[in-house]
């Protein structure tokens, strides 16, 4: 059964470069060099597809036969490249474009490298061809060189893909800018800059795995009061780091770090229902929105009910997202799972119509929503510019983070666990269910409408449009992404969601759609998330 | 005898029906203040009813998958919304075509049977390609797991579909045959409402024989009795879980051209808010329960066109058509709280959930 294998997974890598090339993703992705004018980011896709299909296939076969092995391989990349080539051939035969809109002759083009169908086609062949052989030997080849590979490759891509991310900043140091000229060219990597890139980072990694372990155990090795010693400076560098961020990213990457930060408040007050208590929250945007629209209501001067400040504002929209989440909370008491799931998004939808109705348009605005929102300020300094509100952003985060890691490990986190484990288990041993589970919801909401409060204040502004079920999706998968229950992972999670697609601006379309399949793959493939808790990292890889 | 009732009753309970009953009054008042004033005839009584019975019975139809699928696998098929979208945004590009070359305005009838074949095959494939990939796998995971899962397939299918044929609303053509209304009575029913009804009454009527006389419906319905014991009499849980999925989309399929001809377009988002009310009507009706699913897509579909009108203005609320959305959630809700077996349900939410 060995080669048909190697069919079957090429023609599932192939069916998914199609599907990519149909939506778009390769055109779009196009627009961006990994390294200039050599590889583009939607070229290194349909690459990665290849490869990742030549590994599986190679993965497939018994390793001890490796000629087999790399013809299997080396068939499924043949598969890929082939199918590609038919969508072509299918292309320039048919008008696919009447019904596909990305089936442009654009795409056909970057499909063929540019050479013609009949060249490109057999280039394709060809090219499929050897990524899958190439995936093959690279599964043969010793492990130390694997991930020496993986690493220096890996971050050749990272730098063109996040070119954006670190061409300003070191731009804004006059030595560094000499690496820039070196590394970059108008639109990615320069061929020198790759190479060099790859040298310095194949070494590093080379010496990590060589040394790495070694320099562990020395670690280990110190006494208690060095270790912590050691840990103590990393955390002061890098509670300087935060705090100097801003100034060291420019404006731009700092609106992309306070949206980050917001995310991050959000994800950590879902991650206390979901995480903690292991209640599928799907409205949990409402509570954002409400905090945002209390302190609308409170400070706006557009709707002239009290105008108070910034700061008078935030306790009370706190006070109002604690209440809801009571209120709220309160009749999904007895649901679980799924019910509560689907009544959580009702409420959602709720909360969203009525801001948006005619109805209560003269107290919220309708659909034109609330603007003139005051910015936070401390006596005559304004916290108007996204460096400045990163400040308040950080000190809800660290409120938010601290309170959080409090809790886990208190009477309450337990109980929140409990609940999560088994209910009925839970109610047995004397936990209060109602009152376990609407503190959880409280809390949330909480520090939900913190982050609403802030968002409101931030833009200055707010549209019953910017509360959509989208935020509880986004939200829901960054802490599903990070791990849930982890209060790190929703740190990786806001970063990684959140912060890569506001880098990659030609990402943005497909956003939602890398989301769902990162929703899919991680339920499938890794439960636990990027940065899980370690009691579910136990749970879920038991020895 | 009080003191036990006192017992049993927690705050909580009390707070619920008192929200319950506030809710109930608000009706009750409302309706009696729209009608006292009149300001609404028979006629259009007549027109929220049938345009109701229209959209509840789409509704029900979207709703008969999501209750199979539950009853079979215990999950909230949450991309069932998307199956249901995708069939009549690809069958779009076939009537499309049938339009564009006049085929259409000559022979209605088989085009609009080809149009609801292309939506049902390509919304079955849909569905088949979802249990296969993102949902067999799975089984057996704790309950969270399935469902992120769905959530996440929902997205992917959404904006793929979005990637694929655009982000645009589509205008569906026009069927002529479809159009005006037919007099019944001193009344007059819109012609497609009418076909929407009778043929989603159809469909269901078919759907509800195959369950329930055929022996891959007695497998279906012995699978979500109990896996293991149908797994031991010899009934292939793969093969049945696939047919479910099957029917489920080829019902969703055909809703979705109901859906297109009566709102004349579709859009890569156009499922999302069925796809919960359809929910919500498999919920009222009891979930895992198909005639419940009918009768509480049907139920929905009308407090839905008459709500609006009827308990809210009266109650002098402005531009209530907004709130029709939020009426249903609430429905939800209220109906979740209350009498979480739904109409015609046993008692899930609590025992299997």
């Amino acid at each position: 059964m060995n080669g048909p294998q190697g069919i079957k997974i090429g023609l599932i890598g192939g069916g998914v470069a199609i599907l990519m090339a149909l939506i778009g993703m390769v055109e779009a992705f196009s627009q961006r060099h990994i390294i200039s004018n050599v590889v583009s980011m939607g070229h290194t896709l349909l690459l990665l597809v290849a490869l990742f299909s030549g590994f599986l296939a190679a993965k497939r076969t018994t390793p001890s036969k490796p000629i087999r092995l790399l013809a299997n391989s080396l068939i499924s990349g043949l598969m890929v490249g082939g199918l590609l080539a038919l969508l072509v051939i299918l292309g320039n035969w048919v008008r696919l474009r009447a019904v596909f809109i990305n089936a442009s002759p654009v795409l056909y083009k970057l499909l063929t490298f540019d050479q013609g169908v009949g060249a490109g086609n057999l280039l394709l062949l060809g090219g499929g061809a050897l990524t899958g052989a190439l995936a093959g030997l690279f599964y043969l080849t010793p492990s130390l060189l694997r991930r020496v590979l993986i690493v220096s490759l890996g971050s050749i891509v990272g730098a063109g893909v996040l070119q954006d991310l670190l061409r300003p900043t070191f731009a804004l140091w006059g030595p560094l800018a000499i690496i820039n000229e070196w590394l970059f060219a108008v639109n990615g990597l320069t061929i020198q800059g790759a190479i060099s890139l790859f040298i310095l980072t194949a070494s590093g990694a080379y010496f990590w795995a060589e040394r790495g372990r070694k320099i562990q155990t020395g670690f280990r090795r110190l006494t208690p009061a060095k270790q912590r010693a050691v840990r103590l400076t990393g955390l002061l560098f890098s509670i300087f780091l935060l705090l100097t961020l801003p100034q060291i990213l420019g404006l731009f990457l700092s609106e992309v770090l306070t949206i980050v930060g917001l995310y991050v408040l959000l994800g950590l007050g879902l991650n206390i229902v979901v995480g903690y208590a292991g209640l599928l929250d799907l409205g949990y945007v409402a509570f954002f929105a409400i905090g945002a629209y209390t302190v609308a209501v409170l400070t706006s001067p557009e709707l002239g009910f009290f105008g108070l400040s910034f700061w008078a504002a935030l306790p009370l929209a706190i006070a109002m997202g604690v209440l809801s989440g009571i209120l709220l909370g309160i009749p999904v008491l007895k649901m679980r799972g799924d019910y509560l799931a689907i009544a959580t998004l009702g409420f959602g939808e709720i909360i969203r119509i009525l801001v948006l109705s005619d109805f209560l348009r003269p107290w919220l605005g309708g659909a034109q929503g609330v603007g003139k929102i005051p910015k936070a300020s401390f006596g005559s300094m304004e916290l108007a510019t996204p460096q400045q509100i990163y400040y308040l952003i950080l000190a809800g985060c660290f409120l938010a983070g601290f309170i959080s890691w409090r809790l886990r490990e208190s009477r309450l986190g337990r109980a929140w666990m409990a609940v999560r484990e088994d209910e009925d288990v839970a109610q047995a041993m004397g936990i209060n269910l109602v009152a376990t589970k609407l503190l959880a919801f409280a809390t949330g909401a909480a520090f939900s409408a913190l982050s609403g409060a802030i968002f409101a204040s931030k833009l200055g502004s707010v549209y019953p449009h910017s509360f959509n079920v989208m935020i509880s999706i986004n939200i829901l998968c960054l802490i599903i992404v990070g791990g849930m229950g982890s209060i790190w992972g929703v740190l990786v999670g806001a970063i990684a969601l959140v912060g890569l697609p506001e880098l990659l601006r030609e990402f943005a379309e497909y956003r939602l759609l890398v989301y769902g399949a990162a929703l899919m793959a991680m339920m499938l493939l890794r439960p636990e998330g990027l940065w899980p808790e370690a009691v579910r990292r136990r749970e879920l890889h038991e020895e | 005898m009080i003191k036990r009732w006192r017992k049993r009753i927690t705050l909580t309970d009390a707070l619920m029906w008192l929200i319950g009953g506030a809710i109930l009054a608000l009706i009750l008042w409302g309706s009696t203040a729209t009608l006292a004033t009149g300001r609404y005839t028979s006629h259009h009584w007549f027109d929220f009813i049938v345009f109701g019975l229209a959209q509840g019975s789409i509704y029900a139809l979207i709703a008969m998958g999501y209750t199979m699928v539950y009853g079979i696998m215990r999950m909230i098929n949450f991309a069932h919304s998307e199956v249901f979208m995708g069939g009549p945004y690809t069958a779009y590009f076939v009537a499309a075509f049938f339009y564009s070359s006049g085929f259409l305005d000559q022979q209605p009838i088989v085009c609009l049977f080809i149009i609801f074949l292309v939506s049902m095959a390509v919304s079955t494939l849909i569905a088949v390609l979802l249990e296969r990939i993102a949902y067999r796998p799975l089984r057996g995971a704790p309950r969270l797991v399935p469902l992120i899962t769905a959530i996440g397939a929902s997205f992917f299918l959404q904006y793929t579909f979005r990637g694929l044929y655009g982000s645009g609303f589509q205008a569906y053509p026009v069927v002529k045959l479809l159009e005006g209304e037919w007099p019944i009575g001193e009344f007059r029913i819109l012609k497609f409402q009418a076909v929407v009804i009778v043929a989603a009454a159809l469909l269901m009527a078919a759907l509800y024989a195959f369950v329930q006389r055929t022996r891959m419906g007695k497998a279906i319905r012995s699978v979500s009795e109990d896996q293991e014991a149908a797994s031991l009499m010899g009934i292939d849980i793969n093969r049945t879980i696939v047919t479910t999925f099957v029917i489920g989309g080829m019902s969703a399929g055909a809703a979705g051209v109901l859906y297109a001809l009566m709102f004349k377009q579709v859009h890569f988002f156009m499922g999302f808010i069925p796809g919960i009310k359809a929910f919500t009507a498999a919920v009222l009706g009891g979930i895992g329960n198909i005639p419940g699913a009918m009768l509480g897509g049907i139920f929905l579909g009308l407090v839905e066109s008459v709500g609006p009108s009827l308990f809210l203005d009266g109650l002098g609320i402005v531009a209530p058509y907004q709130l029709k959305d939020a009426i249903a959630f609430i429905l939800l809700v209220l109906v979740l709280i209350f009498r979480p077996t739904g109409l015609l349900g046993e008692r899930l939410a609590v025992k299997k959930a």
